[in-house]
């Protein structure tokens, strides 16, 4: 339990990672409660995507221990993942362009009807439409191809399914990369609105400091696969984790 | 149309369809915006051709043998259009092709009723497809590789079992009507195919994920999808279709050659395919298109026949002639994609 006696939703402890002889995390420790929105940040390569793909169910760890609602959980795959409620939308938006919105919505979660187990493209376009109009994410058709449309567009899309999938736990690995002003006002509405719900613990992986602290309750820094840094966005500034940043490229050049 | 925007204010409301204007033109716009659109253009322009070039073309013997050139390919063409919309190919098709009637031929021999026969012979032609599969996918062989290899194994094989020699399909006068003696049943057969790949890419989660697999396949296996499943499935259903449309042809025949189909019937194959705007670059692609395809090749081998062109310039004219149809449909295609939308 949290100190302002909201339910914890996910906590992973001493997280360790290697890849070969590379350890790309090396005893992470992080937590989120419902409604709160943490925000990882860290350079390129420091474990950030490392960290949400073993709470994923993409990557396993070496070793750690990761709880859901308190309880704890393996998870070994995807699937297990997502019966616990936790969702990813990934940096490489895990959209397919070929495909119409609605069956992006729906990817691997398909609507069938009887009696030989078809598709059930109608009531996948209507409920894409539903959803879409219930979080406000606003797309010419939803049987537009994905590939026309807008990065912001792609994103909310990725969002609201997530969403839409009943996620518990929301993993938003560089939301608003690659972004012009307006398409990141387009998703931080987004995350606002489902901030408000309260249902739902998020976690958004980023590289711009004063954004990130703008829009998440709580921030972590990531460096070499350790956590190097963790505070209130309230009380951090971004000069406090740049000063964290510069002593360590200092320390690495004293290295050399 | 069918939902009520209820949206948050000021974001723009998503609705199920674009909306639709119709009037005097817009049918047709309709249709122009369908992927297949263009070949079909291709193949009713050639068809219009040849019924003015020679009066023989649109008629009842002709129609028969025109429906002989584009059964086998269309068939191989459902199963290559699979594999290339999940980015990958099987050349070798054509010589799994070549070896299922002499499976069939082998099994009858050894005792087999002979629809069980073709039954084991499917199975081990999608068991060469399993083969082809896993080693692409779990050696990291490109497909484009592993198939060359399985190209000439499989002939191989198909030449030590058959001595060389060709072999008589087994069975009585109805069976091999159904199968192929007939003279419409190999395009009978080639149509329900068609039919049921049609649903099974449109329709089905298979399908869908088929079309995941190769538009993106981080994101597919992201969402769970099984992308090595998906692949050595297409493999197996690829050799399979493969395997029954050799039997087939066997069977229309009366005769099966170890040295019949092989990469021209393949190439035909995956020409359809692409005629019928099946994407080389994966996740995208439509059985529907393949058949016409199939038809606007079927077309050409069989309007330049009864032309009577000369026989050593005969390859060289289709060459062209498949050149020609593709610049065209992916001209149209172009041109659809800018101003229709």
């Amino acid at each position: 339990m949290s100190g302002n006696g909201v339910a914890e939703a996910i906590r992973a402890e001493n997280i360790v990672k290697r890849f070969g002889s590379i350890v790309a995390l090396n005893g992470v420790s992080i937590k989120v409660h419902r409604g709160e929105m943490l925000g990882i940040l860290g350079d390129n390569g420091a474990g950030k995507s490392t960290l949400i793909k073993c709470m994923t169910g993409f990557h396993q760890p070496d070793s750690g221990r990761i709880f859901v609602d308190g309880t704890e959980v393996v998870l070994d795959s995807v699937d297990r993942a997502r019966s616990f409620g936790i969702e990813c939308v990934y940096q490489d938006l895990a959209l397919v362009n070929t495909l119409s919105v609605y069956h992006n919505m729906f990817l691997n979660r398909e609507l069938r009807k009887p009696p030989f187990g078809l598709l059930d493209h109608a009531e996948m376009r209507r409920r894409t439409a539903d959803a879409l109009n219930d979080i406000g994410v606003g797309v010419p058709s939803v049987e537009e191809e994905v590939a026309r449309l807008s990065g912001g567009q792609r994103q909310a899309i990725a969002v609201a399914r997530a969403v839409y999938s009943n996620a518990r736990i929301l993993l938003l690995d560089e939301p608003l990369a690659a972004m012009g002003a307006r398409e990141s006002g387009l998703i931080i509405d987004l995350i606002e609105r489902l901030r408000t719900r309260g249902d739902i613990a998020m976690i958004m992986i980023a590289h711009n400091y004063a954004q990130t602290l703008d829009v998440c309750d709580r921030v972590v820094l990531v460096q070499h696969g350790e956590i190097t840094f963790e505070g209130r966005s309230a009380e951090t500034s971004v000069e406090q984790l740049l000063e964290i940043v510069r002593r360590e490229y200092r320390a690495a050049r004293r290295g050399l | 149309m069918d939902t009520t925007p209820r949206g948050a204010g000021g974001a723009k409301a998503a609705s199920s369809a674009p909306p639709r204007r119709w009037g005097a033109g817009h049918a047709f716009r309709g249709f122009l915006i369908q992927r297949e659109a263009s070949v079909i253009l291709v193949a009713v322009l050639l068809i219009i051709y040849f019924g003015f070039a020679n009066p023989n073309f649109i008629t009842n013997n002709n129609i028969v043998t025109l429906s002989q050139f584009v059964a086998a390919p269309a068939i191989i063409a459902c199963g290559e259009i699979m594999l290339l919309i999940c980015k990958e190919i099987d050349l070798s098709a054509g010589q799994t092709f070549a070896l299922a009637p002499f499976l069939v031929f082998f099994g009858a021999r050894f005792g087999l009723p002979i629809v069980v026969a073709i039954l084991v012979a499917l199975a081990i032609c999608a068991a060469i497809g399993l083969l082809i599969g896993l080693v692409t996918v779990l050696l990291e062989v490109p497909s484009f590789v592993t198939t060359l290899g399985t190209f000439f194994l499989i002939t191989g094989i198909t030449l030590t079992i058959s001595r060389g020699f060709p072999a008589t399909p087994p069975g009585g006068k109805f069976l091999a009507g159904i199968l192929g003696a007939f003279s419409y049943s190999e395009i009978i057969w080639a149509l329900v195919i068609v039919f049921l790949m049609h649903m099974l890419l449109r329709h089905t989660r298979w399908g869908l994920h088929t079309i995941a697999v190769g538009g993106n396949d981080i994101a597919a296996a992201e969402a769970g999808i099984k992308v090595n499943r998906i692949k050595v499935g297409n493999f197996m259903l690829t050799a399979a279709l493969a395997g029954f449309t050799g039997i087939l042809e066997a069977y229309r025949v009366g005769s099966s050659d170890p040295l019949a189909g092989g990469a021209n019937i393949m190439f035909f194959g995956v020409a359809s395919g692409v005629i019928g705007g099946t994407a080389l670059t994966g996740g995208a692609g439509t059985i529907v298109g393949g058949l016409i395809g199939a038809i606007v090749l079927g077309v050409l081998q069989d309007g330049f026949t009864l032309q009577g062109i000369n026989a050593f310039l005969f390859d060289g004219i289709i060459g062209a002639a498949i050149l020609i149809a593709m610049v065209v449909n992916i001209r149209l295609g172009r041109l659809q994609q800018s101003h229709l939308r």
